[in-house]
């Protein structure tokens, strides 16, 4: 199990605001860490900055491998918001090869082993009979699909999803967890989520972002755990015990 | 119209400006759907008319006046791409006070050059039939330009239009890529003056477009459509200019009008039968 990156007392923001303090978190091979938080707390905030969309302006974030420190991960990423032009004339399959773009280079032809392998992602997200549809022609939650497949299509190191299931329909969402796990064992996961009953059914720990970071090493935590971790969410009981509602729903499998 | 049309290829203007309508069509039908997929019509209509000034700064002088307009309203587009990004002023505003700017200084130049502006009305309004061979040749080297470009950087210029945001996250160089792609957006406007005029010119950037994106919703699909429309509207407008003798920019946008509405009957008409064929197959299913 290898160290993939590491976050080293960063602080970062925007302009004068600073969103993150202080912050440290190590990521290794296989993780499957939950981030949970108040809104505004700055979780995306936190992915932007392990993705390179920000700078830190102290502090360090590192990536690794064998190791070694490199310059930069294979990380596969699903934002919160796209802020893309529904109308924008490209084609589902297009959007899924973009996840290539780092991977391939400028001059790419894209040949057809890689269009085989979008359409295999598309394929085991049912949605394969999209595969030449406009954008546009999508709804919510199939667009969704098609931006986890371009966040995976690379086989990233780590993945990050920034509240996948804030469009997806309640059916598709156990399956959309259950892929997760399946993908856990080739990668990283960090999923972000402001539902932490339905998560750490899934997570293996969970990270609590409000300006600060706290990490709990476990996929369970009490409304007293959240307290401490100055981390002010509710916790949605599925089950019928308030407090330690996630001990009862250990591993649906 | 006495003339065969072979005879008029016969003439030196009419190849001038058959060649010349050749390449705004290729130039206009790839930069063109770059500007309507990205919505870009505000600022490249803003670039049109900054390159104004270049025009009055060629009068006064005594360059040619195609020449100097490209240089200014390539600098301007980049100008416009800096200092949204840097200088946090909003673009429309900033497209705005290019737009006016530019103007302002043609008519500046314009009216301090000696001698009156010959063939003013031909940049306004377009003049296919006095293309010159040096046209002919900046025009060729665009297209050369910009073909070249979007065959080796296609998928790239696509993923970085479509989501710039998430083209970030894999390092692509995107900012280069805008500014590259900004610059070609006005040098095919400015090379595209002598066809349609600043007035006009814009319509050949989006009508062809429009018309392809009836047919289609796939990028490279609007290029190799939109290419022939484009092509379709300057060669009858280009026959209505010399026919009427009126300007051609005017003409070459009744044609694409025209052929605007009937593509827009066409598809009414495809996709009330492709509707009619699904309910049906619905029927038979069941
Ligand atoms: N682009 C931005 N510019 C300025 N402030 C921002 C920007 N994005 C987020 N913020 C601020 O950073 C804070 C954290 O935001 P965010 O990381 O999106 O929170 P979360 O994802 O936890 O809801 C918020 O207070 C928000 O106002
Ligand atoms: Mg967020």
């Amino acid at each position: 199990m290898g160290k993939i990156l590491e976050i080293e007392n960063v602080s970062a923001g925007y302009g004068e605001e600073i969103v993150l303090k202080d912050v440290n978190l190590v990521i290794n091979d296989n993780d499957f860490i939950g981030i949970i938080g108040p809104n505004g707390g700055g979780k995306t905030t936190l992915l932007r900055l392990i993705i390179g969309l920000i700078r830190p302006y102290r502090g360090s974030v590192k990536f690794f491998d064998d190791s070694r420190e490199r310059s930069g991960g294979s990380i596969g990423y699903l934002p919160q918001i796209s802020h893309t032009d529904p109308r924008f004339p490209i084609s589902v399959i297009d959007v899924v090869l973009s996840g290539l773009m780092s991977k391939e280079g400028l001059f790419s032809r894209y040949p057809a082993r890689l269009k085989r392998r979008a359409e295999e992602l598309l394929n085991r997200l049912g949605i394969e009979d999209l595969k030449k549809k406009n954008i546009g022609e999508l709804s919510g939650g199939q667009l969704q699909r098609v931006y986890l497949c371009r966040a995976i299509i690379s086989s990233p190191r780590l993945l990050m999803l920034d509240e996948p299931s804030t469009f997806v329909d309640t059916m598709f969402e156990t399956d959309f967890y259950g892929i997760l796990k399946q993908l856990n064992r080739d990668m990283a996961i960090i999923v972000v989520s402001h539902d932490v009953g339905t998560i750490s059914w899934y997570v293996k720990t969970i990270a609590c972002v409000n300006r600060n970071l706290h990490y709990h090493p476990s996929n369970v935590i009490t409304q007293e755990q959240l307290a401490a971790y100055n981390c002010p969410i509710q916790i949605i009981t599925h089950g019928d015990i308030p407090h330690t509602v996630l001990e009862m729903h250990k591993h649906p499998k | 119209m006495t003339e065969t049309f072979v005879e008029l290829l016969g003439y030196r203007f009419f190849s001038n400006a058959l060649l010349a309508s050749f390449f705004a069509s290729i130039n206009c039908g790839i930069i063109g759907t770059y500007i309507v997929s990205r919505r870009l019509v505000f600022i490249s209509g803003g670039i049109t008319h900054t390159s104004f000034g270049g025009i009055g700064i060629g009068y006064f002088f005594g360059l040619n006046p195609i020449m100097s307009a490209t240089i200014f309203a390539v600098l301007s587009a980049l100008g416009i791409e800096f200092l949204a990004k840097k200088a946090e002023i909003r673009e429309d505003s900033l497209i705005g006070i290019f737009w006016s700017f530019g103007m302002a200084l043609g008519i500046i130049f314009i009216y301090l050059a000696p001698g009156y502006a010959p063939n003013l009305m031909g940049y306004l309004f377009g003049s296919l039939l006095t293309v010159t061979s040096l046209d002919l040749y900046m025009m060729a080297g665009l297209t050369l330009i910009v073909t070249g470009f979007f065959y080796l950087f296609y998928k790239i210029i696509l993923f970085i239009s479509f989501d710039q945001e998430y083209a970030r996250t894999h390092k692509a160089p995107v900012q280069l890529i805008n500014y590259v792609l900004i610059g070609l957006v006005a040098a095919t406007i400015v090379l595209t003056i002598k066809v349609a005029g600043i007035i006009l010119v814009i319509s050949l950037l989006t009508i062809p477009q429009t018309i392809a994106n009836l047919f289609t919703k796939d990028f490279r699909n609007i290029i190799f459509l939109s290419i022939p429309f484009a092509f379709l509207g300057a060669f009858a407008g280009l026959l209505l200019s010399y026919a009427l003798n009126i300007p051609s920019g005017a003409s070459i946008i009744m044609a694409l009008v025209l052929t605007f509405i009937a593509a827009k009957l066409l598809s009414i008409v495809i996709n009330h039968i492709k509707v009619r064929k699904a309910v049906s197959g619905n029927k038979e299913n069941k």
